[in-house]
């Protein structure tokens, strides 16, 4: 026996080629298998619970894959539904999924899976024990969990098999792990479990793990002993060398992958070219857990920010731009003192010298004068107001500030008006722990609904 | 010579919000051989200054690539930080004088 997984792109919203689609519709696929989320764009997605990509074309692809699933009456699965799978993303996703099923007059079954916490389950976690710190340790305190904006714990399988068990033709996780989805049914079909894992692994990132990577799909096969996996597009290939070389994408540990109740151990996995286009795994290892653990993701605000961007084009200022912004910063910081009675503290000015250091910062080691100099300056406060209050202070000096006293004022280039920008809120992500639960669904809830055709 | 012009590919990337993991990609096994000797757990904590300890190094000579994770010393998004997917962190390492 064997399960055949469709994984139609790493991502929804990324894009995935219709022919490479049609080609895994004409496999028989027993599922499709689509991850909507990662904590790869930042904090602010999981801080405001938003979307990474658009709700267009996330409902343009989704509704592709919707008349794949009728045709092929097979169950559909997203996990981490809108980049950050809080309960009100997976709302989103189910009013998407409504709408596609009314226009295609689709009669379905939907399971939800809610993965977002209260805070008072997670306090009472950390209280009782149940709770672990991951390298590296990250001090946590009962009153920092009550900063969170939101917390998500990452489902695996058996939440996902929940849905599934309830009869769900679509079904809608929250926040999970990137592998859970694609790992879930064949390991409810009795597959080898390592294999299941292992194969959600390589394929989670679409045809990442082959030599055309924007093709987007690929068809996954588990068995009693290994997985195979294949691109579908015409011109994609997955040799031994795109497959294995896809565990050291972004893994800490090219060769542990840690997963709510257990590990996986891929050391001694053998990669197998079968045909051109083809490879066959086997050889890796599932170790189960004594206790279920989840892993946390929560984000909390750190102030809020606005920028203000000035170009540097005359030569002298070029050259001497790092003096240039010690002393502004040194005058900004006296004059914010004496007209806003502030002091660093409560606030934070971040000057980035865009075409020098700014992506590398103290760390750079180039020392070459450019043509131009960005001068990118951040400023981070307690609130909207007072970050656009001294936002203003130091607008007309981002503009004239001199290089000595006695010269006359420069003028520089100030690309927009106004030069402010407010970037809102910034987020920080701060928990980097496990809960051990009880068991697998203690911290998720599962929803049904019915959507019926009408006419 | 530098790192980045002997080896194939030198990238980085996040591994969650506090890791950064660096896979060098030798591109054969002479060149990993050389790599592998060349370039020490040591220099490549002290040119991302983090604790040589908190440095995993995996020697994966099946696919010649040479491979370091450590913990951000920014977190990934935080106001100090200028790299969100930590992708441009290798060019310190590829830009390094090997021995």
């Amino acid at each position: 026996m064997s399960t055949r997984v469709l994984i139609p792109s790493g991502v929804l919203g990324l894009g995935f080629s219709d022919e490479a689609l049609h080609n895994g519709i004409k496999a028989r696929p027993d599922i499709i298998a689509i991850d909507g989320g990662s904590t790869d764009s930042g904090p602010w997605y999981l801080g405001t619970g938003n979307s990474k990509y658009s709700q267009a074309v996330c409902r343009a692809e989704w509704r592709k894959l919707m008349e794949a699933r009728a045709e092929l009456g097979v169950p559909l699965i997203i996990g981490s539904c809108g980049t950050c799978g809080v309960d009100d993303m997976v709302d989103w996703m189910a009013e998407i999924t409504r709408e596609i099923a009314t226009e295609f007059g689709q009669s379905l079954k939907i399971a939800k899976i809610y993965s977002s916490q209260p805070h008072a389950f997670i306090v009472e976690r950390l209280n009782s024990g149940n709770w672990r710190a991951l390298e590296p340790e990250l001090p946590i305190a009962v009153n920092d969990i009550e900063s969170a904006s939101n917390i998500v714990a990452l489902a695996g399988v058996e939440q996902i098999q929940q849905a599934l068990l309830a009869g769900a033709d679509i079904v809608l996780a929250g926040r999970a792990t990137d592998t859970a989805s694609i790992a879930a049914l064949p390991i409810a079909n009795g597959e080898n479990i390592a294999a299941a894992w292992h194969g959600a692994k390589i394929t989670e990132c679409g045809a990442l793990c082959s030599t055309h990577p924007t093709s987007g799909v690929v068809l996954l096969d588990v068995d009693h002993t290994g997985f195979t996996v294949t691109p579908m597009a015409a011109d994609a290939h997955c040799t031994p060398h795109t497959v294995s070389a896809h565990m050291l994408y972004e893994n800490a540990d090219p060769f542990h992958l840690h997963e709510p109740g257990g590990t996986l151990d891929v050391t001694n996995a053998h990669y197998e070219a079968i045909d051109q286009k083809s490879v066959r795994v086997t050889g890796s290892r599932w170790i189960t857990d004594d206790t279920y653990t989840v892993k946390l993701e929560a984000a909390r605000s750190a102030g809020y920010q606005t920028t203000l961007l000035a170009l540097l084009r005359e030569r002298r200022y070029v050259e001497n731009a790092r003096q240039w912004i010690e002393r502004l910063h040194a005058f900004l910081t006296t004059l914010i003192s004496e007209r806003l009675a502030m002091e660093p503290v409560s606030y934070d000015l971040d000057f980035r010298l865009i075409g020098m250091s700014a992506t590398l910062g103290a760390q750079e080691r180039r020392d070459t004068i450019p043509t131009e100099v960005g001068v990118l300056l951040t400023v981070t406060a307690q609130s909207a107001e007072q970050s656009m209050e001294i936002a203003r202070l130091c607008n007309p000096h981002m503009l004239h500030f001199p290089l000595t006293d006695h010269e006359e004022l420069p003028t520089f280039a100030f690309p927009f008006s106004p030069v402010e920008t407010a970037r809102g809120e910034l987020y920080e992500f701060f928990i980097n722990h496990v809960i051990t639960l009880d068991n697998p669904m203690q911290a998720f809830r599962l929803e049904t609904e019915t959507i019926n055709a009408t006419g | 010579m530098q790192l980045g012009k002997l080896a194939e590919r030198v990238r980085s990337k996040n591994a969650g919000p506090f890791w950064i993991s660096i896979d060098v990609f030798c591109g054969d096994q002479q060149r990993f051989d050389t790599i592998v000797k060349a370039l020490s757990s040591d220099t490549v904590a002290a040119i991302y200054k983090v604790e040589a300890v908190n440095l995993l190094r995996f020697e994966i000579p099946s696919l010649n690539v040479l491979k370091f994770s450590f913990p951000r010393p920014v977190m990934q998004g935080s106001k100090e930080d200028r790299d969100m997917h930590g992708a441009q962190w290798s060019v310190l390492l590829a830009e390094t004088e090997l021995p």
